[in-house]
C-alpha cells in the first residue's frame, strides 16, 4: 500500500524532473563539450588545442570589457537598490504611515512591464534630444544637450540608473513579505525604550531581515551576471562596447550577423556559470548565521 | 485629547518618511506616465520635451499598424504565454505536490539536484537549445518558445513550500472513500491550492510575455515574433519614430499593467511565494 502511493509519489515529479533534465542539465553539458570544439555551426570539430576558446577569451579585450562593465554594474547598481529597497520597506511598515498601499503599488509597479519596454522608455528619455535634456535644459542646469548614451560615463550612469528604476520595488516586496512575520510589538517595545527610527533599522529590521537579504543578494548577482535585455536595447552596448554585458557579447559571438561561433560562445557562457556559482555560495557563506 | 495630540506628533514626525516616499513614488511612475503620454504625440513633441497628452495617438496608431504586424505579434504574445502557463502550472504543480506529500529521502535528494539548474545561466544553454529546437525542427513555433521554460525549480519550490499546510487528513480520508492518488491530485489539492495556482499564474504569464533572450533565439521568422522582439526591431532603424515607438511600448505593456493592476496581490506572491 505504501510502496504504491510511494510509487505514485514518483509518477507526479518524473514529467517535471526529465523537463529539467533535457532542457537545462542536459545544454548545460552540452555546452561545456561545444566549449571544446571550434568552426561553425554546422560543421564544429575539437579545438586545437583542447583549450583553445578558453586561452583565446583571456586575451580577448572585448570579453574583458564585458566582464568589468558587468562587474561595475554588480558593486554600484546592487548595493544601492538593496539599501533603497530596505529603506523603503522600513518606513511602509511603519503602522501609523498612511497610504501606504498608494505608495507600494507605485513604487512597486515598474515590475509590471517588460526589460525591454523599460530599456526603450530610458532610451528614449535620455536621447539627445530626449525628455532629460530638455527638463534639464528648461530649469538652466545645462546649457546645450547632453548625449547621454554616447559618452562612456554617461552611459553607464544611464544604465545603472535604469537598473535602479526596474528592481527597487521589486526587491523592496520580499522585504516587506519578510517583515510582515516579525513581531511588530518588537518595534512598539524598542520606541518605548526610546529607540528612534534609525535603531529599530539597524537593530530589528537588518537583522531579523537577514536570510532575506542574502537571498535578494544572490538573485541580484545572478541577474546581474546575466544583464542582456538593457544592454541589447538600452545602449545596445555602446558607445564602443563600454556598456556590454557578458550576456549580450556572448550572444552576439553565437548569433550575431555573420557569425556563429558556438564554441567561443559557449566557452564564455561557461565562465558565466562559474562566476555565478562562486558569487552564490560565497553568499550563502557569508550569509550562514550558523556558527 | 492627549490621544489626538499623540498622533498629531507621530504624524508630524512622519513628514521625512512622507516627502521620500512621495518623491520615490513619483520617480517610479513619472517613466511611465510619460510612455502614455509620448505615444499621444508626434516624434517631434517628444523630442521638444512635451510632457502632456497630444493628438497623435490615432496617427502613431496607424504607423504602428503599417510598418509592423501588430496583431500577429500581440496574438503570438498571448498564445505562447498561455500554453507556457497553462502546462507549466500543471506539470510544476504535480511535481510540488509529489515532492512534499509523498516525501520521502530520495526524493529530497533529487530536489535539491533540481534546485542546482536555478544557478544554469540562460545565455549557456541557449545554443545548445537552439541547436535542439532546430533539429526537431520547433524554430518558430510554441512548442520551440515554450518547452525549455515549462518546468521551472523556481515553481517547483513555490508549489512544494506552498503544499506545506496542505491537509493531509484529507488526502487518507478520501483515500478511504475510494479515491485513487490521481484523484486526490485533481479533485482535492487543485481546488484547495487555488490562490497559489493564481499567483503562480500571474508570474508565469508576466515572465514568458515579457521574456527576450530565448525567444529572439527561436523565433527567427517576423511572423513568430513576440511584441517585446517586435518593439525592439522598431527601435532598430536610424531615424526613431518616438512617437510610433511608444505606442508599440504601451501596446507591449497594457497587458502585464492591467494584470498587475487587477491581481497586484497574486503577482506579489508569485514573486516571494518560493521563499515562505
Amino acid at each position: 500500500m505504501i510502496e504504491k502511493r510511494n510509487r505514485w509519489g514518483w509518477r507526479f515529479l518524473i514529467l517535471a524532473t526529465a523537463m529539467i533534465t533535457v532542457f537545462s542539465f542536459y545544454p548545460m553539458v552540452s555546452a561545456l563539450l561545444t566549449s571544446f570544439k571550434t568552426g561553425s555551426s554546422a560543421n564544429m570539430k575539437a579545438a586545437d588545442p583542447i583549450i583553445y576558446n578558453y586561452a583565446r577569451l583571456f586575451k580577448d579585450k572585448m570579453f574583458r570589457t564585458t566582464l568589468v562593465n558587468t562587474f561595475l554594474y554588480l558593486v554600484i547598481q546592487v548595493p544601492v537598490m538593496l539599501v533603497l529597497a530596505i529603506l523603503l520597506a522600513q518606513l511602509l511598515n511603519n503602522r501609523h504611515l498612511k497610504f501606504r498601499g498608494l505608495f507600494r503599488t507605485c513604487i512597486f509597479l515598474p515590475c509590471a512591464i517588460s526589460l525591454v519596454s523599460y530599456a526603450l522608455i530610458f532610451r528614449s528619455l535620455f536621447a539627445t534630444q530626449g525628455l532629460v535634456n530638455s527638463v534639464l535644459m528648461g530649469l538652466g542646469f545645462i546649457k546645450e544637450n547632453i548625449n547621454w548614451l554616447g559618452q562612456t560615463g554617461t552611459a553607464r550612469g544611464v544604465v545603472i540608473f535604469a537598473l535602479i528604476w526596474r528592481w527597487t520595488g521589486y526587491n523592496m516586496v520580499f522585504y516587506l513579505a519578510g517583515l510582515q512575520n516579525l513581531d511588530y510589538s518588537m518595534y512598539e517595545a524598542a520606541m518605548m525604550d526610546g529607540a528612534n527610527g534609525w535603531d529599530t533599522f539597524w537593530h530589528i529590521t537588518v537583522p531579523q531581515l537577514r536570510p532575506v537579504i542574502v537571498m535578494t543578494f544572490i538573485m541580484s548577482i545572478n541577474g546581474t551576471l546575466q544583464l542582456f535585455d538593457e544592454s541589447v536595447n538600452l545602449t545596445n552596448g555602446g558607445p564602443a562596447g563600454t556598456t556590454m554585458t557578458m550576456s549580450h557579447y556572448i550572444y552576439n559571438n553565437a548569433f550575431g550577423t555573420g557569425v556563429a561561433n558556438f564554441g567561443y560562445a559557449s566557452a564564455m557562457s561557461f565562465i558565466v556559470f562559474i562566476l555565478v556559482g562562486i558569487l552564490a555560495i560565497i553568499n550563502l557563506k557569508v550569509g550562514d548565521t550558523r556558527d | 485629547m492627549t490621544e489626538k495630540k499623540n498622533k498629531s506628533t507621530i504624524q508630524r514626525r512622519l513628514i521625512p518618511s512622507y516627502i521620500f516616499l512621495i518623491l520615490f513614488s513619483l520617480f517610479s511612475i513619472l517613466p511611465l506616465f510619460w510612455m502614455f503620454t509620448a505615444a499621444t504625440n508626434t516624434t517631434l513633441e517628444v523630442a521638444q520635451g512635451k510632457l502632456w497628452f497630444g493628438t497623435h495617438a490615432a496617427e502613431n496608431f496607424k504607423n504602428l499598424l503599417a510598418s509592423t504586424s501588430l496583431w500577429q505579434s500581440m496574438a503570438n504574445s498571448f498564445f505562447y504565454a498561455a500554453v507556457q502557463t497553462v502546462f507549466s502550472l500543471l506539470i510544476c504543480s504535480m511535481a510540488g505536490f509529489g515532492f512534499e506529500l509523498y516525501h520521502t529521502r530520495g526524493k529530497d535528494v533529487l530536489f535539491g539536484i533540481l534546485l542546482m539548474a536555478m544557478m544554469i545561466p540562460g545565455v549557456a544553454t541557449m545554443i545548445p537549445l537552439f541547436t535542439m529546437m532546430s533539429r526537431l525542427h520547433l524554430l518558430n513555433s510554441v512548442l520551440g518558445f515554450a518547452l525549455p521554460a515549462i518546468s521551472t525549480p523556481f515553481m517547483i519550490m513555490m508549489f512544494r513550500q506552498n503544499s506545506r499546510n496542505f491537509p493531509v487528513e484529507i488526502m487518507n480520508a478520501a483515500r478511504i472513500d475510494g479515491l485513487s492518488e490521481p484523484g486526490i491530485f485533481f479533485r482535492i489539492y487543485m481546488p484547495v491550492m487555488k490562490s497559489t495556482y493564481a499567483a503562480a499564474a500571474v508570474i508565469t504569464f508576466m515572465n514568458a510575455w515579457n521574456a527576450y533572450l530565448w525567444p529572439r533565439v527561436v523565433l527567427n521568422k517576423s511572423n513568430a515574433q513576440t511584441m517585446p522582439i517586435l518593439i525592439a526591431n522598431l527601435a532598430n532603424g536610424y531615424t526613431i519614430d518616438y512617437g510610433m515607438l511608444m505606442m508599440g511600448v504601451l501596446f507591449c505593456s497594457l497587458p502585464t499593467i492591467i494584470i498587475f493592476f487587477i491581481l497586484q496581490k497574486q503577482f506579489a506572491e508569485g514573486i516571494t511565494g518560493a521563499v515562505k
